[in-house]
């Protein structure tokens, strides 16, 4: 076909409204001139000759390194660390150490950040049961959880570098304690691409405070932005600009667009400049999220068990509410959810803190396994729950700070859960000492973890790699081993 | 081992050649079959095939590259070869050959008759028989269908090879460096082989030679590179050689290995990388289109144009060329005036006159200035968690100074490094020192202040790296850097000039202020002139007053050795004077307590000093924004030394301070009761100075064994009212008491009378006169003068400590792990330190910045480039290293870097030189070929035709609607934010605020919106403006449907198209058409053409229709705000045109430089 010819077939097809969505994805970018023509011209040449830049849609869907177990990834961050010793790790010694200081050898080289180093043992106030035919270990604290016992993997080992929130969030999130590195999110979108025809590939839900690393944690560092999440806002419309400005209509939006797409067209036949195409399908997608986006949100076309089930209270900012958002954002082919909820810092008053956070989260997490589970969706998806690091064995009160029975920031052991995409149900993995502070078998370091949860998107982390300042950086920097033991 | 291997893993790769005869080869050389049955084989029934070709050939296979390579070399590479093969038919690799051309597969494993290869030859058909002119011999014909009927075996390591000569350094080292010397390389290599130096590498390694000079087949680099003896794959992380690179590898070797010397530095270092020697300025390149020069630019950029066969684009139209120019150099459209003076202005100069007005200015400062502030990672706040603001638009506003008044840029690097340490700096040069100020601080409860102070200095140095020298330095913060010469010794080396400053907040008055003050200050001078004068004994009552003073001053132990430690998370620094000053968090009221031992008895009483410190707010003492501070409570315990439990409290009797604001006295800070205080607040003016208390002990205290006192000073007013730096020491004096004359005069007072200078002399006077009393009404009236005192507006900045650190290495990167001390000094691989320069931060900056750096000037003129075509000469602007990419135009690279260099480091004569080139005045429009043969535009034979950055897109829909201020500098802004946006950030509730700004301010240009970094302006951050985090030079451009929707809908945007159709109803002229062309080319800088004007005028007349009787839409969609509706203008005509509007600001044209 003639070059000229080419540019009117383009504009054409354009042009008529329906046909591009499916070839083109959801963003489109000149980092890689993400666009028609050149992906028609080039397609024949081989690699080698294909110029630098130059590829199709860098949001298409793309193949793994290999097979996957998992398809797509729900994220509950449970940020400011909650208390591993009263959710998950139960300590009967500790009650006999009830007050005494923590054995100084065990404190040697620790970094403890607001506790002075003779504080005393805290043993966990809650009691702890087993249930589920695994026999899996909760604490009273959780009311629902343990419906979903045999479901979720426990792992009590996990291991992290910093004692800090905003720099541990950012180690578990983009395995850097420093700013400046693509999040798990990013690298994913990065290298699984999007399924969603008009929603982005990677959203971010919050609720409670915002996180201390803030925005970071779903960056996209130095991967271009468009692999970045895209944050829902928690009141009014989900994503900013999302509606038109009052007298509006859609139907004049529409016409808008159309005069837009016309004018575009017209101009890109003129300057030759297939990077128009990308902007004319910006446009295009921008309306169709318009109309995609608050059905998503309304939440009324839930059932009531379902809205029940998980707690959800239609058109408040809530755990719940994010957790029914986020079942609904992967069935609509969204890769990535994370559902950020900072509430778990509780250096005073551990006790009530969990308590009023399990409140908060433990319904609607459980809701969200037996959903998924029921919908087949489990299976290919990976729910993760956990915080940046754990809380020390060791109290934290002080009178003068107005801090009391709290604990404090501790990185040698804490304790997340996972359920689906090929994580080993009804198990928990590793042990703490007796007294919780270290841990003694099957130590998973965040590095592992990251590397485990790549693998089960079919990522090989050594291999998902992007090359900035003369360097291929990965997720887990120059670290990680594949956990195996978590695996099926 | 190696020598019983080799064989067997040639066994293995050789395995085709091994059902040979030798006689068979040497019959083949020597003389080829003279019958051969070629009828047979051409039949396409296997079996037929075997057999006919069993008589002659078959009976031997074919070895592709003995027999079929040397046909293909003889008779198809000329044409069938290479990167530009004809019919897109390569024969020179195996993945090409076998996936055939534009015509089809022209190897068939196994079958002739579809093999186009074979067609092809014969001539078969209508095309003439290949390769034309001169058929292939019936043998030849022959072999290449037997070796396809066999399968076309082609073996992967037999490829390009094309038997040219190989040159080393051009083909191999590049090999090498890329996949080998990650490992084998530098002075410890695995498995001890070097392959960056010819002795090593011949030498081998470990396991002995790899390299055999003429005999690739025993050289166990190629057994490697291929994986074979069942030995993993060299190399083992990264991607395995293509059979290209193995061939070309092998090639090598058979040709005897040739290295030359020059490839191989002296003390076998790798071969110095191209941008670590000084360029040198290159000769103009001959070009054919001479007419088509303008400037020493276009000649480099048309040679190689010319090279790759292209032809440059014609100039663009004058309505293009002012408004990209204007948009490039001021990051401003043009307005109407500016467009139609231009196009009416027929002078030959014209468009130079235009670019020198565009650098004249101011808006041109901005634009780069923004440029520059990029790399600076400019914010607003400070980044981790809280994210609280902080003062530094100073920076900014010295920045955008700098390029207003064209600063040479060898200044403007030294400033910003250095500026403090100038002889005698100025505001503007200590102003400038916040570029390293940048860095984010984490004011997280609980942080260990040191650790962050740590990570401040590894960002600062990535960003000198990244900014200055194009070198990804940070890498050998852990270990020494993989791939450039950098040892991790010498980043602490480079550490050490960063690592002795102090970081204080400076006050940055505004000429009105200074004038003020000066004001002030001679109004006070001469109310203390007249009280001197009317004294004329003030010399015999000064000497009296100075000698009873002595008796004041007290005889004080100062506690050593103090630990003290705040309520939460705070943290103490021990400075050397004994002094402890508080660091980190300061959101609480906080009690500090502090334990010290002495061995003294008979303690009377002990001393508090509070004292100035540069990093505390306006100099402290106290750590409140103004520097100010609240005592509510003092007390002391006492303990036998080793008796921590029989601690008392010990009673105090009284207090005395130096100063103590009248309502809030000393003693209630030994009351008892925490509701009351000791407030230091002296008044405008005469706060931040050093104060002091003295509590007396109602008993004497102390121990035989020594005691153990500690201290607890607590703040139960105010969150942010602490203590900043303090002192404490205790007495035996029998009745001890404060001193009340400032340590400033007190000090002043151990000097001579007579060597006083009179700033000295003047200094004791003003404490004088207070203590007279009946000059009270002169000093009550110096007082009220000194109400007035304007205090400025603050900045970040740095001097230098005052007690020195000492440099470690840290192993592995970690702070917690000090290693060896080092001493300030820059990476040898690069030029040498200047001789006689201090070894601080300032001859840090005259490194930088010396004439014999191969990288700074390269580094600043490929990003101004890249800022210009969207890509820089070199594609990585942070990485000029050895993994670099190469530049596109090396010598052009160095001619602009030595252009800029010499023409006294000037941006706007850089800036001049590229925009009136030919090369820039290009079309930008794609033509069929140039998309083709170049499709990422490397060759510049057209313009880019980029979106433009994201503060440029608000200001050309402010500046299109009439909306932009044109203020410059100032207090960054708060533009209208939608609801929600901060939630985002941590505890939103608490810590972040947007007090929307009004007037003016809402309507700033882009550049001085508040950016808060962890919730950046998501108009901006949407359109790829960097978050700040991290020194950024590259900005990524994406489009998205984000980015669709804030240019649709956000409030700004929505505002601009609001007012645009205003602008346009009462400035358009009087009908539609004039209207709709007015508004066209306030949006895109030209007329529409009848198309778009005629589908315009469609669209306005379908609206007029819509909103006919829709009263309460047409409002909504056209007024900002419903109580102040336009009275010249009947909303329903409005409302359409505020639809035409929100197109035009939408057209991709309208935010792209075309």
């Amino acid at each position: 076909m003639e070059y000229q010819q080419e540019i009117d077939h383009e504009v054409g097809k354009l042009l008529t409204r329906r046909n591009f969505f499916k070839d083109y994805g959801f963003g489109l970018g000149s980092i890689a001139l993400a666009s028609l023509l050149n992906r028609e011209l080039f397609a024949a040449s081989p690699p080698s000759q294909q110029p630098q830049g130059i590829a199709a849609n860098p949001l298409a869907p793309k193949k793994p390194h290999f097979a996957p177990k998992a398809k797509r990834v729900i994220y509950l961050m449970q940020a400011g660390a909650p208390s591993q010793l009263d959710l998950f790790d139960h300590k009967p010694t500790l009650v006999k150490y009830n007050g005494q200081p923590c054995p100084p050898e065990l404190l040697k080289g620790q970094t403890l950040a607001f506790i002075k180093p003779d504080a005393g043992l805290y043993a966990s106030e809650f009691k702890f049961a087993k249930h589920g035919q695994s026999g899996a270990e909760l604490s009273e604290a959780f009311v629902h959880l343990p419906k979903v016992a045999d479901d979720i993997l426990i792992v009590k080992s996990l291991v992290t570098d910093a004692i800090n929130h905003a720099p541990a969030q950012l180690f578990m999130n983009t395995g850097s304690v420093v700013f400046g590195r693509p999040s798990f999110g990013a690298w994913v979108t990065y290298g699984l691409g999007c399924e969603s025809e008009d929603l982005p590939a990677f959203v971010v839900l919050s609720s409670a405070s915002g996180t201390s690393a803030g925005p970071a944690n779903w960056g996209s560092g130095f991967l271009p932005t468009l692999y970045q999440g895209v944050a829902f806002r928690r009141t009014g419309e989900p994503i900013l600009s999302l509606s038109n400005p009052r007298g509006i209509t859609r139907e004049l939006q529409r016409k808008r667009l159309d005069l837009l797409k016309e004018l575009n067209g017209h101009h890109m036949k003129i300057t030759g400049d297939p990077e128009i195409a990308s902007r004319i399908n910006s446009f295009e997608m921008a309306y169709r999220m318009q109309e995609s986006a608050p059905e998503l949100m309304d939440l009324s076309k839930e059932s009531p068990q379902t809205l029940k089930m998980y707690g959800v209270t239609p058109g408040k900012n809530s755990f719940a509410n994010n957790c029914l958002l986020a079942r609904r954002l992967i069935e609509r082919g969204v890769r990535f959810v994370q559902v950020c909820h900072e509430a778990w810092d509780h250096h005073s008053q551990v006790v009530a803190g969990v308590k009023k956070e399990c409140k908060n989260t433990d319904q609607a997490t459980t809701a969200l396994i037996q959903d998924l589970k029921q919908r087949g969706l489990l299976e290919d998806t990976i729910v993760i729950w956990g915080g940046e690091f754990g809380r020390t064995p060791m109290v934290q009160s002080d009178p003068n700070g107005g801090d009391k029975m709290g604990r404090d920031h501790h990185n040698k052991a804490f304790a997340m859960f996972f359920a689906g995409g090929g994580f080993k149900p009804g198990t928990t993995i590793g042990e703490t000492d007796e007294l919780g502070f270290n841990v003694v078998t099957d130590p998973v370091h965040v590095h592992d973890l990251q590397a485990t949860l790549l693998h089960l998107l079919g990522l090989d982390h050594t291999k998902l790699t992007y090359r900035f300042q003369g360097r291929d950086f990965r997720l887990t920097d120059v670290h990680g081993e594949l956990a195996n033991k978590l695996l099926v | 081992m190696f020598k019983i291997k080799l064989p067997l893993c040639f066994i293995w790769m050789c395995i085709p050649l091994l059902a040979f005869s030798t006689t068979y080869f040497s019959r083949w050389n020597n003389r080829l079959p003279t019958s051969v049955n070629s009828t047979a084989v051409e039949e396409n029934s296997p079996a037929q095939a075997s057999q006919g070709a069993s008589k002659e050939i078959v009976t031997k296979a074919v070895d592709f590259s003995k027999d079929i390579q040397p046909i293909f070399k003889a008779s198809c590479y000329q044409c069938h070869a290479g990167e530009k093969a004809k019919a897109q038919l390569r024969l020179d690799s195996k993945a090409d050959a076998l996936r055939g051309g534009v015509s089809g597969k022209a190897i068939i494993p196994g079958n002739i008759k579809d093999s186009l290869l074979v067609s092809r030859i014969l001539g078969q058909g209508d095309s003439t028989s290949m390769p034309p002119g001169k058929p292939l011999s019936a043998q030849e014909i022959a072999l290449i269908k037997a070796w396809i009927h066999e399968g076309a075996t082609w073996p992967d390591e037999v490829a390009a090879a094309t038997g040219e000569k190989i040159d080393f350094a051009k083909d191999v080292q590049p090999i090498l460096k890329d996949s080998c010397y990650q490992c084998h390389a530098g002075e410890m290599p695995k498995a001890q082989l070097r392959l960056d130096a010819k002795a090593t590498a011949l030498k081998g390694g470990i396991s002995g030679p790899v390299i055999v000079p003429g005999n690739s087949k025993d050289s166990r680099l190629i057994h490697r590179v291929l994986g074979l003896g069942g030995e993993q794959r060299m190399p083992l992380k990264g991607t395995p050689l293509n059979e290209q690179q193995t061939a070309t590898l092998r090639a090598w070797i058979d040709q005897g290995a040739p290295w030359p010397e020059s490839a191989s530095v002296q003390d076998a270092k790798i071969e110095k990388h191209w941008a670590f020697s000084a360029p040198t300025r290159p000769r103009t390149p001959d070009v054919k289109s001479n007419a088509w020069v303008r400037n020493p630019v276009d000649k480099f950029i048309l040679a190689k144009i010319e090279k790759a066969n292209l032809t440059p684009s014609p100039e663009a139209s004058k309505e293009t060329l002012i408004r990209r120019a204007s948009l490039d150099l001021t990051g401003l459209p043009p307005t109407l005036e500016e467009i139609d003076r231009f196009l009416g202005d027929s002078h030959p100069d014209a468009y130079e006159k235009l670019v020198d007005s565009l650098l004249a200015s101011p808006h041109y400062g901005e634009r780069w200035g923004r440029w520059w502030l990029d790399a600076a990672r400019y914010a607003d706040t400070n980044g981790f968690e809280k994210d609280r603001p902080r003062s530094i638009w100073p920076y900014r506003d010295w920045v955008i100074k700098a390029f207003n008044d064209d600063k040479r840029f060898d200044q403007f690097t030294v400033d910003q490094l250095a500026g403090d340490l100038l002889p005698n700096p100025t505001l503007e040069q200590r102003v400038a020192t916040g570029f390293l100020r940048n860095s984010m601080f984490n004011e997280e409860g609980a942080v260990e202040p040191e650790k962050f102070r740590v990570e401040a200095l590894v960002d600062r140095i990535d960003t000198l790296g990244k900014t200055f020298l194009g070198l990804t330095v940070n890498c050998a913060q852990c270990h020494t850097h993989k791939f450039d010469p950098i040892k991790h010794k010498e980043y602490y080396q480079l550490y050490a000039f960063l690592n002795n400053d102090e970081e204080p907040s400076i006050d940055v008055p505004d000429e009105k202020m200074i004038a003020k003050r000066n004001e002030i200050r001679a109004a006070v001078e001469k109310i203390e002139a007249e009280l001197t004068a009317q004294t004329p004994d003030l010399p015999r009552r000064l000497a009296e007053w100075e000698e009873k003073s002595k008796k004041d001053v007290g005889n004080w132990t100062v506690l050593e050795g103090v630990n003290a430690f705040g309520t939460v998370g705070l943290r103490f620094e021990n400075l050397p004077d004994h002094s402890l000053i508080a660091r980190a968090d300061n959101n609480a009221k906080y009690t500090y307590t502090a334990k010290a031992k002495t061995k003294l008895k008979d303690i009377t009483g002990v001393r508090l000093e509070l004292l100035t410190d540069e990093s505390l707010p306006r100099n402290g003492p106290g750590r409140a924004p103004g520097g100010g501070l609240f005592l509510s409570e003092f007390s002391v315990s006492a303990a036998p030394e080793g008796r921590t439990e029989a601690a008392e409290k010990v009673a105090i009797s009284g207090a005395t301070a130096d100063f103590s604001r009248p309502e809030h006295p000393i003693k209630d800070a030994a009351d008892g009761d925490s509701l009351t205080y000791w407030d230091i607040e002296a008044g405008e003016g005469t706060r931040n100075q050093d104060r002091k208390a003295v509590f007396v002990f109602k008993q004497p205290v102390g121990f035989d064994a020594g005691t153990n006192l500690t201290f607890l000073l607590s703040q139960k007013q105010d969150n942010n009212t602490n203590i900043g730096r303090f002192r404490l020491s205790v007495t035996t004096d029998s009745n001890p008491q404060v001193d009340p004359v400032p340590a400033t005069v007190r000090q002043i007072l151990t000097i001579p009378a007579a060597q006083r200078t009179r700033n000295q002399q003047r200094e004791i006077f003003s404490y004088y006169r207070t203590t007279v009393p009946e000059w009270a009404a002169a000093n009550q009236r110096i007082k009220d003068l000194l109400n007035d005192w304007p205090y400025g507006p603050t900045t970040l900045a740095l001097t230098t400590r005052k007690w020195p650190r000492e440099t470690h290495i840290f192993k592995r990167g970690d702070w917690l792990a000090p290693g060896d001390a080092v001493t300030p000094d820059t990476p040898a691989f690069l030029h040498p330190f200047p001789q006689g320069a201090p070894r601080s931060r300032l001859g840090l900056a005259r490194w930088i910045v010396d004439g014999e750096n191969p990288l700074t000037a390269r580094v600043i003129v490929n990003r101004v480039w890249q800022q210009y075509f969207g890509a820089g000469l070199v594609a990585t602007p942070e990485d000029f290293g050895t993994r670099s990419d190469r530049p596109s135009h090396p010598e052009l690279l160095d001619w602009l870097a030595l252009e800029f260099r010499d023409k006294g480091w000037s941006f706007k004569h850089l800036h001049k030189l590229i925009v009136t080139s030919a090369t820039y005045r290009q079309s930008s429009k794609v033509t069929p070929q140039s998309l083709e043969a170049d499709p990422t535009n490397r060759w510049l034979a057209r313009a880019p035709r980029p979106r433009v950055d994201a503060e440029v897109i608000r200001d050309i829909a402010l500046s299109a609607s009439g909306l932009l201020s044109r203020k410059i500098g100032g207090p960054s802004v708060f533009p209208p934010l939608p609801p929600g946006v901060l939630d985002l950030g941590f505890a939103a509730a608490q810590f972040a605020t947007w007090e929307t700004s009004t007037g003016e301010d809402r309507y700033r240009r882009g550049l001085y919106t508040f950016w808060k970094r962890t919730t950046p302006y998501p108009s901006l951050l949407v359109f790829d403006a960097p978050n700040a985090d991290v020194s950024c030079t590259r900005r990524i451009q994406s489009t998205t449907p984000l980015q669709a929707l804030t240019t649709l809908n956000d409030q700004t945007f929505v505002e601009a198209a609001q007012s645009l159709a205003l602008r346009v109803w009462r400035e358009g002229g009087g009908d539609e058409r004039a209207k709709m062309i007015y508004a066209f080319r306030l949006c895109t800088g030209r007329a529409p053409d009848s198309f778009e004007l005629e589908k315009l005028l469609t669209l306005l007349r379908d609206q007029e229709t819509y909103f006919k009787g829709r009263t309460a839409a047409a409002v909504y969609v056209s007024a900002p705000d419903r109580d102040k509706l336009p009275e010249d203008v009947d909303m329903h005509k409005l409302a359409p045109w505020t639809i035409v509007a929100s197109v035009l600001l939408n057209l991709d044209e309208t935010i792209t430089k075309e």
